[in-house]
């Protein structure tokens, strides 16, 4: 079988592949620890694993669960504190352990790169993008100016950045975040590396974003033949470029194989539970919750005995499972699944949702009477135009937008970043005033009231949920003063009282009541968020205002969130306006959804209505674009060319003409679009007739 | 379903704060300093009962030869007076007017920084204006007009040194105002209808305690320097209680003949400086690590 290594078709699974193509990377019993105050931390206690020439491998789990620290070890920049205990690294071949620094040096960069979560941090800000391109060339490769410069140029052409003789003189913080992650990614391909490292590398970008720079990743791919290790926490993401996946727990690989064969009969408990953590294809919240993985991983020094997954584990069995470490087994025909797990062959075949029961899209509730209504909302701000004040423009962050949320239902607005969505919110709270329309909520006109000038009762019936677990709670207050001062506030009660309902709060997002003396530090991110959506309960608000409570956390943990959002929205008969880029989970909890860009309503209407044809083109854009966690899910995409336009050059006519795929001409640029309705109050915004739209393909979700 | 859980006895404000002084043991660096600051805390506090002499009392026989002795351990200066006595009287001194200077500045600094960075606008505007001016003058040069004009006190110095430091904690605090206003928690606290004043004194001063705590110790040896600086130009307290600037500046003619009589004081003031910035130094370190 060794024989010549001769190249096959990239991306083709590895065992369809007649010739064993040539391992770029192997694992070899690896281990790592960092050294810390309280001693060795094996942070990877051992894991094996071989990468061949041009596959593309995805490493999944939770955070903390080692995924970043192996890719880390496998660049041989594990930092100070951080050492191989074990193990061997063999890079084409040669032992990564004996390398010296120099060689080191070598290698990094010109046969092995990585790409990082955050673009701009990769880039120096202070030198042009061009220039830093060129260095790769030139210090790896001892390059001319001239050569460098010419590949560099090549290079921008490649990675479709337009225009790249002007961009070669821009500096990073002049593009946006998908253009900076193009030139960290033509960057690391300068050198032709046999393999690409990438750590998230598309966590922090616009689902339509994304998808051009996944699209981008797996065309270079199969062009340059460069082996790929792509860390992810998004299954979604890895199904779009890798051909296989290594499933990460507490340190250990727990299941491996092609990513078809571990899809279609994940073997390992935990590979079902972030599988069914994923709303999917036809679940939404009336017919099922979502499945969460109960409890958290453990940390380091606390890890089981046996298998490490076996607290979690709704299969296991004490003895067998807990007694001794669990041994690697291979799974399936193939021979290329492995899994970590000793009652594989016993465990009931996993249950996937498939695509053919999923055209069933979500029934919304019948809307009771609007609990809140929003007529032409406009939010400008003043740009000064010179230091002195005089002159300047307004800009429209939300122009002009009609919407209404019946009681008890929940409203999503969906929308990449920028496109006026958090601004909205930031009015109904009070925290900005609006400019310009009406917001209505329960009959009384609150949009141009400042929070401070509020009265008690609309306080108190409005409360949000924010994004960041890290910054919703004070550090410096314990979570009992947090929900007590809440209570006291907003219902005016005493402080012995407010002692009991926080006790009652946190059972309520089920959190122990001993919770009350812990300080927000002591917290994961999935508690924080916990004691978030019970702060805003604390009034026992009408209307619960929720600006991607879930982004920043776990699959796992986000179901358990989302399961809690639904259970107490049901009995309280609360309204949540629910901000997500999320389409998943829009469709699973919303009942209406209002599609926003450029601070316009492109299209609103029922979950049902929205999910289905005929879409706005731009909603299509967004479907399509959204990366789902399965293989069998084939889906045509549409690349949406450019950023969103700022603001201040908003397109005369319909916004989203600038960057549509289905544009008609130039009545798009030059006339504001009419709102056509249908019967069930779904209204799109678009110059192309409804019948035309209906055309369309619809999207399984 | 009844039965509550009891809450485990949360510790109370002075083992919290033990705790966390503990924590010191962390930092070598750190140790040295607090060490330093807890000698020349004593020495003041036990001055009365560690003084061998009366700091003010001259002893003409001692002036024959002030080099030190067994009676008078560190000797005398030009008046006679025992500089063992004088230095740790002196120490009150610094130790009285420093941190009350320090407090006073960090009061007004802190209160005047979070209403700039909280309101914004034209108060913001007023506050930053009037540091700038403040900051924009050679510190020395605005001591010697602040004294001069007032005349030289313990409670002119005082006065100075917060005249001096406040614009510079405004900054501070500021800065870092700008910064917490923007999190998530003092919306939520807007949104349930708090003042402004509990947003700036609870959700927002809390969280900037660290880099201030450290800025405030490091501020104690500055203040400890500029009442040196003072007392050394003759601003600083009114003859003839001790003064270590003072003690210097009296002597420092005779310093190629009894280089003590100026070395011994020079030595206490920088070795407090000292201690104050290696424990600003630990505490930063500790802060930094998990």
């Amino acid at each position: 079988m060794t024989g010549s290594a001769a190249r096959t078709v990239p991306g083709t699974p590895p065992g369809l592949k007649l010739v064993k193509p040539k391992p770029i990377l192997e694992l070899r019993n690896v281990g790592i620890s960092y050294m810390v105050r309280a001693g060795e931390l094996k942070v990877v206690p051992n894991v094996s694993l071989t990468l061949h020439e041009g596959e593309a491998l995805g490493l999944v789990g939770e955070s903390g669960c080692g995924k970043s620290t192996l890719a880390y070890a496998i660049m041989r920049y594990l930092g100070g504190s951080g050492r191989l205990s074990g193990g061997q690294i063999l890079f084409e071949g040669r032992d990564m352990g004996k390398m010296s620094d120099a060689e080191l040096r070598s290698i990094r960069g010109s046969r092995m790169a990585m790409v990082y979560q955050d673009p701009m941090s990769s880039l120096n800000p202070t030198i042009s993008i061009g220039r830093q391109l060129m260095e790769v060339p030139i210090v790896h490769s001892g390059a001319t100016e001239a050569e460098a410069r010419a590949r560099a140029l090549t290079m921008l052409a490649e990675v479709k950045l337009p225009d790249p003789e002007t961009l070669f003189d821009r500096y990073p913080h002049q593009l946006s975040g998908g253009q900076q992650q193009r030139v960290v990614i033509a960057m690391a391909l300068m050198a032709e590396p046999s393999l690409l490292v990438m750590d998230e590398p598309t966590t922090g970008l616009d689902v339509t974003v994304e998808a051009a720079v996944l699209d981008l990743v797996a065309t270079l791919r199969r062009k340059h033949n460069t082996a790929i290790v792509f860390i992810s926490h998004n299954l979604g993401t890895v199904v779009r470029i890798c051909d296989r996946i290594g499933v990460m727990y507490a340190g250990e690989l727990v299941e491996e194989g092609p990513i078809t064969e571990v899809f279609r009969d994940p073997s390992h408990p935990y590979t079902r539970g972030l599988l069914n953590a994923i709303p999917s294809l036809n679940a939404d919240k009336r017919n099922s919750p979502l499945t969460a993985i109960p409890g958290q991983v453990p940390p380091i020094l606390a890890r089981p005995k046996g298998c490490v997954f076996a607290p979690r584990c709704i299969y296991v069995e004490p003895g067998r499972c807990t007694a001794r470490p669990i041994e690697t087994q291979f799974y399936g025909e193939t021979g290329l699944h492995r899994v970590k797990c000793v009652r594989t062959r016993e465990l009931p075949r996993h249950a996937r949702p498939t695509a053919a029961n999923a055209n069933q899209a979500p029934q919304a509730e019948e809307t009771g009477r609007p609990m809140l209504q929003i007529g032409g909302l406009e939010k400008a701000y003043h740009q000064s135009a010179g230091m002195f004040g005089g002159g300047g423009y307004e800009v429209h962050a939300v122009d002009g937008i009609d919407l209404e949320a019946g009681r008890g239902t929940t409203l999503a607005i969906v929308g990449e970043s920028g496109c006026g969505k958090s601004t909205f919110a930031k009015v109904l709270t009070g925290i900005e005033q609006s400019t310009g329309g009406t917001v209505q909520l329960g009959g009384t006109e609150i949009g141009k009231t400042p929070v401070e000038a509020r009265d008690a009762g609309t306080k108190r019936a409005i409360q949000m949920v924010f994004q960041n677990p890290d910054s919703t709670l004070n550090p410096s207050h314990s979570i009992g003063y947090v929900l007590s001062r809440a209570i006291r506030k907003l219902r005016g009660i005493s402080a012995r009282a407010a002692r009991d309902e926080t006790e009652a709060l946190l059972k309520t997002v089920n959190l122990p009541t001993e919770f009350a003396n812990r300080k927000p530090r002591q917290l994961s991110g999935g508690q924080k968020q916990r004691v978030a959506i019970a702060r805003a309960l604390a009034g026992e608000p009408e209307l619960i205002l929720a600006d991607e409570p879930v982004s920043a956390l776990d699959v796992s943990v986000q179901a358990a969130i989302i399961n809690l959002l639904v259970d107490i929205q049901q009995k309280r008969g609360s309204t949540m306006l629910f901000i997500s880029h999320d389409l998943s989970v829009v469709r699973y909890l919303a009942d209406h959804v209002a599609v926003m860009y450029l601070g316009k309503v492109m299209e609103f209407g029922k979950v049902r209505d929205v999910f289905a044809p005929p879409y706005h083109p731009y909603t299509e854009a967004l479907m399509s674009a959204v990366p789902i966690a399965d293989p069998d899910v084939k889906r045509e995409r549409i690349i949406l060319e450019g950023a969103i336009p700022s603001p201040t050059e908003r397109p005369k006519g319909c916004p989203f003409a600038t960057r549509c795929h289905r544009k008609i001409g130039p009545i798009c640029d030059e006339q504001v679009p009419p709102e056509q309705r249908t019967e069930g109050g779904h209204r799109i915004a678009c110059h192309i007739p409804l019948e035309e739209l209906k055309a369309v393909e619809r999207f399984a979700f | 379903m009844t039965a509550t859980i009891a809450r485990p006895a949360r510790p109370n404000f002075a083992r919290r704060t033990w705790m966390r002084v503990r924590l010191l043991k962390e930092s070598p660096i750190g140790m040295v300093g607090a060490f330093l600051v807890a000698f020349w805390v004593l020495v003041a506090v036990f001055a009365p009962w560690i003084a061998p002499h009366d700091p003010n009392e001259s002893n003409m026989d001692a002036l024959i030869d002030p080099t030190p002795t067994a009676v008078n351990w560190l000797g005398t200066d030009n008046q006679g007076r025992d500089i063992l006595s004088r230095i740790v009287w002196g120490s009150r001194t610094v130790l009285a007017v420093a941190p009350l200077a320090v407090l006073i500045a960090y009061t007004l600094g802190c209160l005047l920084g979070l209403i700039a960075g909280y309101y914004r606008g034209w108060i913001d505007q007023v506050i930053n204006r009037i540091s700038d001016i403040i900051l924009s003058f050679p510190a020395i040069i605005l001591y010697i007009i602040v004294i001069m004009r007032l005349g030289p006190s313990a409670m002119n110095v005082i006065m100075a040194v917060v005249f001096i430091a406040t614009p510079q904690i405004v900054r501070i605090v500021r800065g870092m105002t700008l910064e917490l206003r923007e999190q998530d928690y003092v919306s939520a606290a807007k949104m349930r209808g708090e003042t402004a004043f509990y947003i700036m004194l609870t959700e927002i001063l809390p969280n900037a305690r660290g880099p201030l705590i450290v800025d405030a110790c490091l501020r104690m040896g500055y203040t400890t320097i500029t009442i040196g600086v003072l007392g050394f130009l003759g601003l600083g307290l009114p003859p003839p209680d001790p003064d270590w600037g003072g003690m210097v500046k009296d002597t420092y003619a005779m310093m190629t003949i009894y280089p003590h009589m100026s070395l011994f004081p020079a030595i206490a003031i920088s070795s407090l400086v000292v201690g104050f910035s290696l424990l600003a130094d630990g505490i930063r370190e500790i802060s930094l690590r998990d």
